[in-house]
């Protein structure tokens, strides 16, 4: 913006959206994205810590996390993955109905994501359900007799190495469930304030920003699927 | 500053593209994993997750065609610093057997 107009704008005139510190909405709209970029990477860092130390203890106990993972359901866990796929549809689609300014749009959309976030914790809640059932779960009571069919004969498995997969596999989905719990949250606030009519085609950062953060979260679920579900399940 | 505001941005037809993309892959992941490939078949599971993972931050993260020049750079970095982190914890646990 050239100087000589800046100083012809009245006060009255300012788009409050508009901070004053930033030199125009693309600026600041810039800024608020890289920002959202900084913090994501460092849930890539968080994430990738966990992700470290399954490589390890997958690389030194493989039979047993391939005995574990095989006790898991494919079917529940491909259905969550998909479920988290169309939400993130869902949420690229709110934000283009927020850059046109069309709210019912943008809040249908908003809502469809959080009843699909709250349909993959549902799934997850059971898949949970089950292992306690089993005796699946890291602790005193943890049972584990299955075995490794490594394709000529059935390897007995040390229940302490498939605790470990299972301490892993609950350390990773249940703070990837957090997550969610988290973005369903934000959601069900931003379409409340969405239907209130706080955004506009020129701010709508907050449903940009939350939808790089759900986007996020199923990046990491679509390493978690194949990693945790689908380890030496062709014997 | 005058370049377009919706940066970044499609149709909703492409959209929708993408994420049949991703279910089409998420079905090829799970029937890629009951074929016997051998040494391969966790390879073939992170390719495909990998594919997936980049459909996702260049179309819906927007990252291709962004007006924010950074965000990739920010995005890289984060990467290298997590191959880093891979590559020397596997570089420490892979070596201890050698003597």
């Amino acid at each position: 913006m050239p100087a000589s107009q800046a100083t012809t704008v009245e006060p009255e005139a300012h788009d409050p959206a508009l901070r004053h510190h930033f030199a125009d909405a693309q600026q600041q709209k810039n800024a608020a994205s890289l920002g959202m970029w900084l913090f994501l990477v460092t849930e890539i860092m968080f994430f990738g810590g966990m992700f470290c130390a399954y490589l390890v203890y997958r690389l030194a106990h493989f039979n047993a996390f391939a005995a574990g993972s095989q006790q898991l359901s494919i079917g529940l866990g491909a259905t969550n993955t998909a479920v988290l796929l169309i939400s993130s549809l869902t949420v690229v689609l709110a934000v283009k109905a927020a850059e046109a300014g069309n709210r019912k749009q943008l809040v249908t959309y908003l809502i469809i994501t959080v009843m699909l976030g709250l349909v993959f914790l549902g799934i997850k809640a059971d898949e949970y359900a089950e292992k306690f059932e089993r005796h699946h779960v890291p602790g005193p009571n943890f049972q584990f007799t299955d075995t490794f069919d490594d394709g000529a004969q059935k390897i007995p498995v040390n229940p302490n190495e498939a605790q470990l997969y299972f301490s892993l596999y609950f350390a990773m989905t249940g703070m990837h469930a957090l997550h969610m719990v988290i973005g369903c949250g934000l959601f069900t606030v931003l379409s409340v304030l969405a239907w209130k009519g706080h955004y506009t085609p020129q701010y709508f950062t907050p449903i940009e920003n939350a939808g790089l953060y759900w986007h996020l979260v199923d990046i990491i679920w679509i390493y978690l699927f194949p990693l945790l579900y689908l380890i030496s399940r062709h014997r | 500053m005058s370049e377009n505001t919706e940066h970044g941005t499609h149709s909703r037809r492409f959209y929708v593209a993408i994420g049949m993309s991703l279910l089409a892959l998420t079905a090829t992941t799970v029937f890629a994993a009951f074929v016997n490939l051998g040494p391969f078949n966790p390879v073939v599971a992170l390719l495909i997750a990998t594919i997936k993972a980049t459909l996702v931050v260049l179309f819906f993260m927007h990252v291709k065609g962004a007006s924010e020049k950074l965000t990739a750079v920010v995005l890289v970095s984060g990467f290298f610093f997590l191959a880093i982190l891979l590559s020397l914890a596997l570089a420490d646990y892979l070596t201890r057997a050698w003597r």
